[in-house]
């Protein structure tokens, strides 16, 4: 029989081990319902993981590697600080609407206004600003009432979506647009685009953004006292009020951070890749960020390599769908499964296994 | 009491890295009161699980009444007669005393005739209980009294008792000896697992004491001094803690009408409290627990904030204050939990010295841990307080519960604080501990702090204190000179027997 024995420590080797091991398995275990789907599994996988980079067309998709990693890392990064401290902001995915549409409503203010230094900018501000407000809300909402932040968050992120919808069709509509939904474009208006800062190579300013939040976040966590309280907090929360941290304060703290982050995320999505307000411009970085948080160990470097591996199925799965036929939700069902069998394996970090006979 | 009712014979069990029982042998006779003796650690708990039959001993054997004995499960042990009463209840509070003690039986009679033999049983033995009381509204002594009746109820030829008395006053232990004395003369046998020495002395006839998981000796405690027997629990010389002759100094903690509601729905309301503590004494605080221990020491360590004037240390009122603006004032604190309140159980020891220690020993500047002087910091409570561990890189709950209560102590009385306040300092350490930490105390009271030590362990109080005060109910009974104190007069300070004397007029 087997039983799970808790270990003194938890395992050094296990925290690396576990996200690998998890990829493995969701190969597996991917490619066994490929193979029930009627597909070639080694070739879907190979489709996935290996073509986009190092395949035929790997010019094409390798930026777009760049650019789907940018919003997930900033988002997940944001994340990472609250779900350490055991506060579950489940609602990046509003707070980046909202951010996105902040950004968006200032820089379609200034149109045509030629004066990117100013523009952008306060574009920049104004997402911060506006996911952080819609952050705001649900820490206000525990601290003051005790409200479930999970519930909270995520059913803000319906209210944005309706906003977004309604921005689309009213206020933010291109008025040259012949009365389609929609805004201008804002990566074609010269004071607002989030363009290409390397031709070819997907890098732009949110990107930098993202890696500047790694090495932000892991100095943080490493070195800074608020960084200390996270974890503290996170770990034994009344240990944490005995060290002296104030509970409010540090939920307020965290969730300003991932919305704030969030939102940052929404502008610079907004004025490069996604270009316009639609009625729909969201594609789900805010809930696919979850996973590559905690498929990061909610550690910075971590972050950073899960959201490249996340962004390489997005890609990957995109070609799939081309070239094999694989349907979309089966992508969905892939990514998911690698946050279920990491929880999975994650057992292994804190217990062990033991083979035989219980007392 | 020659006839011998429970045999043991070489019982060894191991766990991975540990020996807790090895070759253990004893016996106890009919009608015998057993003591069974050993620092925490000792196999006293593995012992008893084997006899209760929740653990299978590796080799040995056991025979009850002439016949071999091999509970495979407690319900096996029960139905040969054996009964058990945990130190920690298993009872359901929002069911009353019938209900609970229904639920524990096999085929539970109805619930009217289950109400009127409790009744009886509880007449007979000296333990009044109402039946249809709601248990969560009971003390714990009156609860300890459900989980005794529950046994009783089975008619035990051996009743197994673990630490029985920690949550009682002395004049409730009073009500439980005589309880036991008549069940002694009845016949049942009782094995009495304790470490009040005291106790074992007047209550029991033989004693077998444990330490390391084997048999170091046995005696008749009725004929043994009370440090003999700790001698051998320990196996070593005891240091007894002495406290160098100095007069207490100027006031520097006052608590001046502390009240606060109670922080949740099972906690407990403080009651206008006020009580001055000069620089260099040493104030003990007895009582049972659960009467307002928890949230004084969250009222004076800054995790539960107060109206400011209530709490003032060197004149400074500070009752608004947290615990980092506190530490700063001169205050530090350690809560009785160690785990997951006193200290992160999955932090490492340096992060743990870290947690409290980073205002008075300047551990984070400018908002930047200094982690090689949290280290330092670390490396120093291991060393001076002898804390044994591989080094402050180990994780707190790698950290066996005496060891990680003397880095948790010594944590704080390492920041030289102008007043400590602590609650439980030696719950669960081993004798040669706790007296090394009671000394450490001691040291720290002559070098001018002021100290609140909140314990349930009187005898503790009584080698530590000055002055001795009582929390009953949230409440402070008025300080008194701990000398010459008896423990007859502590016992009413700490509340007497007072739900029991109320029983005794349905009984």
């Amino acid at each position: 029989m087997l039983t799970l024995e808790k270990r003194p420590q938890p395992s050094k080797a296990w925290v690396y081990a576990a996200p690998i091991l998890a990829v493995v398995i969701t190969m597996i275990v991917g490619g066994a319902v490929f193979a029930l789907l009627g597909k070639p599994p080694l070739e879907a996988i190979r489709t996935i993981f290996y073509d986009p980079i190092f395949g035929e067309f790997a010019s094409y998709s390798r930026p777009q590697l760049l650019i789907k990693a940018g919003p997930l890392i900033l988002i997940a990064i944001g994340l990472s600080f609250g779900f350490r401290a055991g506060i579950w902001n489940i609602g990046a995915e509003g707070q980046y609407i909202i951010g996105a549409l902040a950004a968006a409503g200032t820089g379609l203010a200034f149109y045509p206004m030629e004066a990117r230094w100013l523009i952008f900018p306060l574009m920049i501000i104004a997402g911060l600003a506006g996911g952080m407000l819609w952050a705001a809300i649900p820490a206000f909402l525990r601290i003051r009432f005790k409200t479930n932040e999970i519930l909270v968050s995520l059913m803000l992120v319906y209210v944005a979506e309706a906003i977004q919808a309604s921005m689309a069709l009213n206020l933010l509509r291109n008025p040259d647009g012949h009365g389609f939904p929609g805004s201008r474009n804002l990566s074609q208006y010269s004071s607002s685009a989030n363009l290409e800062l390397i031709s070819n190579s997907g890098i732009h300013w949110g990107v930098l953004a993202a890696v500047t939040a790694v090495v932000f976040a892991y100095f943080i966590l490493a070195r800074h006292r608020f960084g200390f309280d996270v974890r503290l907090a996170g770990q034994s929360p009344r240990a944490a009020g005995f060290a002296g941290v104030d509970a409010g304060r540090l939920i307020f703290i965290c969730m300003l951070i991932s919305g704030g982050l969030a939102g940052a995320a929404g502008m610079f999505e907004i004025a490069g890749p996604a270009g316009r307000v639609s009625i729909d411009f969201n594609v789900g970085y805010g809930f696919t960020a979850i996973i590559v948080a905690f498929l990061g160990r909610l550690h910075p470097v971590g972050i950073l390599i899960a959201g490249l591996l996340m962004a390489l199925t997005y890609i990957g799965g995109e070609l799939a769908q081309l070239s094999l036929g694989l349907p979309g939700a089966a992508i969905q069902l892939f990514q998911g499964m690698l946050l279920f069998f990491l929880l999975a394996v994650d057992v292994m970090t804190s217990y062990r296994i033991r083979f035989g006979k219980t007392e | 009491m020659t006839d011998t009712l429970l045999e043991l014979r070489g019982l060894t069990k191991a766990y991975p890295g540990v020996v807790a029982n090895s070759d253990v042998s004893f016996t106890i006779g009919k009608g015998e009161v057993h003591a069974l003796l050993g620092e925490n650690g000792a196999g006293k708990s593995t012992l008893v699980k084997t006899i209760y039959g929740l653990v299978k001993p590796d080799t040995g054997s056991m025979m009850l009444n002439g016949a071999a004995y091999e509970p495979s499960e407690p319900r096996a042990a029960r139905a040969s007669g054996v009964a058990m009463v945990f130190q920690h209840f298993s009872l359901f509070d929002a069911l009353n005393v019938a209900e609970n003690i229904a639920l524990g039986m096999e085929n539970p009679p109805a619930m009217g005739d289950l109400a009127a033999r409790i009744r009886e049983v509880s007449d007979q033995y000296g333990l009044p209980l109402d039946p249809d009381r709601i248990v969560g509204d009971l003390s714990a002594g009156e609860r300890q009294r459900v989980e005794i009746i529950r046994c009783l109820l089975q008619d035990p030829k051996l009743l197994i008792m673990d630490e029985p008395t920690s949550v009682l006053t002395p004049q409730e232990v009073d009500i439980l000896f005589k309880t036991l004395n008549i069940l002694r003369a009845e016949g049942t046998s009782i094995l009495y697992i304790s470490h009040k020495l005291e106790e074992i002395r007047t209550l029991c006839e033989h004693a077998t004491i444990l330490r390391h998981g084997k048999v170091v000796g046995n005696c008749d405690p009725r004929q043994t001094s009370a440090r003999d027997m700790a001698e051998m629990m320990v196996g070593a010389s005891l240091h007894v803690p002495e406290k160098a002759p100095h007069e207490a100094g100027e006031v520097v903690l006052s608590i001046r009408g502390l009240s606060a509601p109670a922080p949740h729905q099972f906690g407990t309301a403080l009651k206008n409290i006020t009580v001055d503590v000069r620089a260099g004494e040493v104030l003990g605080i007895g009582g049972v627990a659960g009467n307002g221990q928890d949230e004084l020491v969250a009222a004076l360590s800054g995790e539960m904030k107060t109206a400011a004037g209530m709490v003032v240390i060197d004149g400074r009122e500070i009752g608004r204050l947290g615990p980092n603006e506190r530490r700063a004032a001169g205050l530090c604190a350690a809560p009785e939990e160690r785990n997951g309140h006193a200290a992160a159980p999955d932090m490492s020891l340096t992060e743990n010295a870290l947690m409290t220690g980073a205002v008075r020993k300047n551990l984070v500047k400018n908002g930047l841990l200094d982690w090689p002087a949290a280290k330092a910091f670390a490396e120093e409570v291991i060393k001076a307080f002898d804390v044994r561990t591989p080094g402050p890189a180990n994780a707190a709950r790698s950290l066996s519960g005496g060891n990680l209560q003397k880095f948790v102590i010594g944590r704080e009385i390492m920041q030289k604080p102008r007043v400590l306040v602590i609650n439980q300092p030696t719950w669960g350490v081993d004798a040669a501990a706790a007296a090394s930490i009671r000394q450490a105390i001691l040291d720290l009271a002559v070098s001018g702090t002021a100290v609140v030590c909140i314990s349930q362990d009187l005898d503790e109080l009584r080698e530590i204190s000055d002055r001795f005060a009582a929390l009953n109910e949230g409440k402070l009974t008025p300080p008194r000179p701990a000398k010459g104190l008896t423990i007859d007069e502590i016992g009413l300070m700490l509340g007497g027997a007072h739900d029991m004397e109320v029983a005794h007029v349905d009984a």
